[in-house]
């Protein structure tokens, strides 16, 4: 039992923010009377947030360099939505060849910041402030300050629909397709997690104490079940919900599991000892705004599906968002420290303090002073847990 | 003229460890008192503890100054009643004057506003005290060191300091510099300041300190009164290290093959004043299983020129060919060096060396990333391997490979960076002060490290500052001053003064 117990505080670091969230959302179920939790309303959640969650991953990776933020992603969020508005409303050009040319568009950006960041060597901060204006600029110049809309019916999709019950054959009352995929992925986990487990015993490492591991598969089992039984129970899974687990789960394996990947970690930490250790920081440090400035245009992407219009006023403060769940989620202000799962769940926290309170009625003001409050708090026990752990 | 401060039974506890324990410490008015002691003797805890650093109740024992009991909760405590404390890291704001500097946190002022005159009145009369001939208006950024220093006693000045703590305030001098210092301390004796000074350079304290203590191991081993007591550097070293260094470096029997890697007609100019040259025309050679040694005083240009070689990571206009295995290679990366098996391990392991917020395990394996990976993924088991391999192998003292490099002290920091160039499996192992700032035990285990790579035929070229551990470990050392080779010396002719003599020869033939 004592082994379990120094588990659990070892790992309640890690656990904190998830732990605050799943507080948060009893709170507000309970506040609005069911309704957060209603199945429609987790769907909503979801595609509302799609945008962030996109945004907090790239920007993580940012973050993790060295402390850079990128300020220019809402402004590259209206900017792509301009251009694939007019290539497709405007031009009537087809879905696929407009979103190749806007996904070109996102990595040509990404090149321009990224070269004066990483090769000339101009604060990240300042790049991406100059970025933010030129792209809103651009984005009044492209849509000459109008909004263009509908988009067609097939670009739509991307944020508004749902995989096809392709496995309902009895006509049952909910999306059995999405159970059956929960039920999958609560199966590879497991087995997955047993393997690894097996693994390491084999190689002589310690591994967690087995009743600490079987809570852990438990919570986890439970966790992707009543994802799946809420998203069955609407519509089934959202399209945009299979982008982002699969952004979530390539980002996390290439964070914690590839040379690049750690490359980004090494430099944050100490740039110089990773430049004296073969690592070729100007270039991890382009690429990294590549990487974010493409994430930036799937974002816009899905935005702009989502309110099926190319507005030039679209993103609008969507990099403080962005910034605001890295940090939530755990990202050291100087760069090495931070995972992708944690600025996912910073980003969720955002979007359920925002839904629960658009739930209970809460005004914008109101809404905004408490994320504020809640971003000051969350770093500041950071900052506090981190200062009393160094005794 | 009595006692001016007492500590009494200091003892002072950090999680898991005891810092000090039980320290008896006593100065009197208007001496020199050296403190002395291997790193982590507890020197620097023992001054915090005074200056209110680590403030009272977070230690037990009793501080009388002046008479008084004292309770400093912090350091404006201590300094209100005359304490002040100049740190290793001088703690001056780059940006502003030495006067804006001088009275830094103690401004003159007049109804809340600063006087501008006041202040520069008082800084020229501190500035003409501690010898220092600078207008105040310059900038801090713009003086070097040595003058830094020097503001910063000035500083100290300005407070109305009766005891003055200087913590290793020659480390980075050079021997004038060093001189000029040594010389105002004893000036400012005259005056009445006492001044508490530690140092590693037992000449130095031989030449002004009026009693030593030597404290070792978080106690007070004994207090040396000049006049009284015998002194010469013997019983001080005796003191610090509990033993008799017979044996401070491990043997070996060279076992020296071809030659492994040669630089020919090397050239480097400064990366920010592209018409100074700091290497030039340098030649040298390693053979399998040597240890060549680069001796030279600070700013010979060593670390430069092994940075330059190692994937151009110092300098601009680099020209000269690098030959390994009798092969013209090219180095243009830092990745190209190590790939080619050339490694460098830095003089700065904290600041270029390792990532302090990140575990013993990653940092070891950082270069060789692709060693452990299989089809562009990192292996994780492997790599605990190899960590636990080498945390065992060199006996790195930590809680386990997950433990933040920034948690060790320095002799297991520098195992860990010496780990991380070892699982690079280099044939030239370029190291640069490897045994800077860590203790004697410590040292002894890297002088063994050396020598085993070197018997498992691998070729080390060693940079070091200090004259006995290039004697006493290198076949062969190279003598550097002013960016060239200027000797060459095998085991038996190389001594301190036949190193020297090559410095200064060199020195007389360019002047």
């Amino acid at each position: 039992m004592e082994n379990i117990g120094k588990t659990i505080k070892n790992n309640l670091r890690q656990y904190a923010m998830l732990i605050a969230l799943v507080v948060i959302m009893i709170f507000f179920q309970i506040a609005t009377g069911g309704i957060l939790l209603y199945p429609m309303n987790v769907t909503n959640l979801v595609l509302q947030n799609s945008y962030v969650l996109i945004l907090a991953i790239g920007m993580t990776l940012c973050i993790l360099t060295g402390g850079n933020i990128d300020l220019s992603v809402g402004s590259v969020v209206a900017f792509v939505g301009a251009v694939s508005g007019t290539l497709m409303i405007d031009m009537k050009m087809p879905m696929f060849p407009a979103l190749l040319i806007t996904l070109a568009v996102g990595l040509i950006i990404g090149i321009w910041q990224g070269f004066w960041i990483a090769y000339v060597r101009i604060p990240a901060f300042i790049v991406t402030l100059a970025g933010m204006l030129i792209f809103r600029g651009l984005t009044n110049t492209i849509l000459r300050g109008l909004t263009l809309a509908p988009y067609p019916k097939e670009y739509q999709v991307i944020s508004g629909g749902f995989i096809p019950d392709f496995l309902n054959f009895f006509g049952a009352g909910f999306n059995v397709t999405t159970i059956v995929v929960g039920i999958v992925f609560s199966l590879l986990y497991v087995i997955m997690a047993i393997k690894k487990r097996k693994e390491r015993a084999g190689y002589g490492f310690e591994n967690s104490p087995t009743l600490f591991f079987i809570i852990q598969a438990i919570i986890v089992v439970c966790g992707i079940m009543l994802l799946s039984y809420w998203l069955s129970a609407y519509k089934g899974i959202p399209v945009i919900f299979v982008i982002i687990a699969t952004l979530v789960a390539g980002y996390t394996v290439f964070t914690q599991n590839t040379a690049p990947g750690r490359y980004i970690y090494a430099m944050g930490g100490n740039e110089k000892a990773a430049r004296l250790s073969g690592v070729n920081t100007n270039k991890v440090l382009f690429f990294t705004y590549v990487n974010m400035a493409v994430l930036a245009t799937i974002a816009g992407i899905s935005f702009s599906s989502r309110i099926n219009s190319a507005s030039p006023v679209a993103g609008q403060n969507f990099e403080l968002d962005a910034i605001a769940a890295c940090f939530i989620g755990g990202a050291s202000v100087t760069g090495g420290v931070g995972t992708v799962i944690g600025a996912i769940i910073g980003a969720l926290v955002m979007g359920v303090l925002n839904n629960g309170m658009s739930i209970m009625g809460v005004g914008i003001d109101m809404q905004m002073t408490i994320k504020g409050l809640v971003l000051l708090i969350a770093v500041a026990f950071d900052v506090i847990s981190k200062r009393k752990s160094r005794g | 003229m009595g006692t001016i401060l007492e500590m009494r039974n200091i003892t002072k506890i950090f999680p898991g460890v005891k810092a000090l324990d039980n320290v008896n410490f006593e100065v009197e008015a208007g001496e020199i008192h050296a403190l002395v002691g291997e790193n982590g003797a507890g020197k620097s805890t023992l001054m915090n503890v005074l200056s209110g650093i680590y403030p009272y109740g977070t230690y037990s024992g009793e501080i009388v100054f002046d008479g008084k009991v004292c309770a400093f909760r912090d350091v404006k405590d201590s300094e209100k009643v005359g304490i002040a404390i100049i740190h290793q890291e001088l703690a001056l704001q780059p940006y502003m004057s030495i006067a804006e500097n001088l009275f830094l946190g103690n401004e003159r002022q007049k109804r809340g506003f600063i006087d501008w005159n006041r202040t520069q009145l008082e800084a020229r009369e501190l500035l003409k005290k501690v010898r220092l001939n600078e207008n105040a208006q310059t900038l801090v950024k713009d003086i070097g060191v040595g003058k830094q220093q020097l503001v910063e006693i000035a500083k100290a000045l300005a407070k109305k300091v009766k005891l003055l703590i200087l913590d290793e305030p020659t480390a980075a001098l050079n021997d004038e510099d060093s001189n000029n210092l040594l010389n105002l301390i004893l000036e400012l004796k005259k005056d009445g300041i006492t001044c508490i000074l530690i140092s590693h350079k037992l000449n130095e304290i031989l030449k002004v300190a009026d009693s030593i203590t030597i404290l070792r191991d978080g106690a007070t081993i004994e207090t040396l009164k000049v006049g009284v007591d015998v002194i010469d550097e013997d019983r001080i070293i005796k003191g610090m290290v509990g033993r008799t260094l017979v044996n401070r470096f491990p043997k070996r029997e060279p076992k020296i093959g071809d030659v492994v890697f040669e630089v020919r007609d090397w050239n480097v100019y400064h990366p920010l004043i592209p018409d100074r040259q700091v290497i030039k025309n340098v030649n040298i050679k390693v053979r399998r299983g040597e240890v060549v040694g680069i001796s030279g005083l600070m700013g010979a240009g060593r670390t430069e020129f092994a940075m330059s070689i190692f994937g151009k990571a110092y300098g601009t206009r680099i020209s000269g060919q690098i030959f390994k295995d009798g092969k013209p290679v090219q180095f243009n990366t830092v990745r190209d060096a190590i790939d080619h098996g050339v490694s460098y391990l830095t003089e700065d392991r904290k600041s270029a060396g390792l990532i302090l917020i990140d575990d013993i395990r990653h940092n070891i394996t950082l270069p060789s990333l692709k060693k452990i990976s299989k089809r562009s993924f990192i292996d994780q088991n492997r790599e605990i391997l190899v960590a636990e391999e080498y945390r065992s192998k060199l006996d790195i003292k930590s809680s386990s490979i997950l433990q933040k490099t920034g948690n060790l002290s320095g002799g297991n920091q520098q195992k860990v960076v010496l780990s991380r160039w070892i699982f690079s499996r280099p044939d030239v192992l370029i190291l640069d002060e490897p045994t800077r700032g860590i203790d004697v035990g410590a040292k002894y285990e890297i002088y063994t490290i050396i020598n085993q790579l070197a018997d498992e035929g691998k070729s080390i070229i060693f940079i070091s500052s200090e004259l006995p551990e290039i004697l006493g470990i290198c076949d062969r050392i190279y003598v550097m001053n002013d960016g060239r080779i200027v000797g060459e010396l095998t085991r038996e002719e190389a001594s301190s003064e036949s190193i020297m003599k090559c410095i200064m020869q060199s020195n007389r033939e360019v002047s």
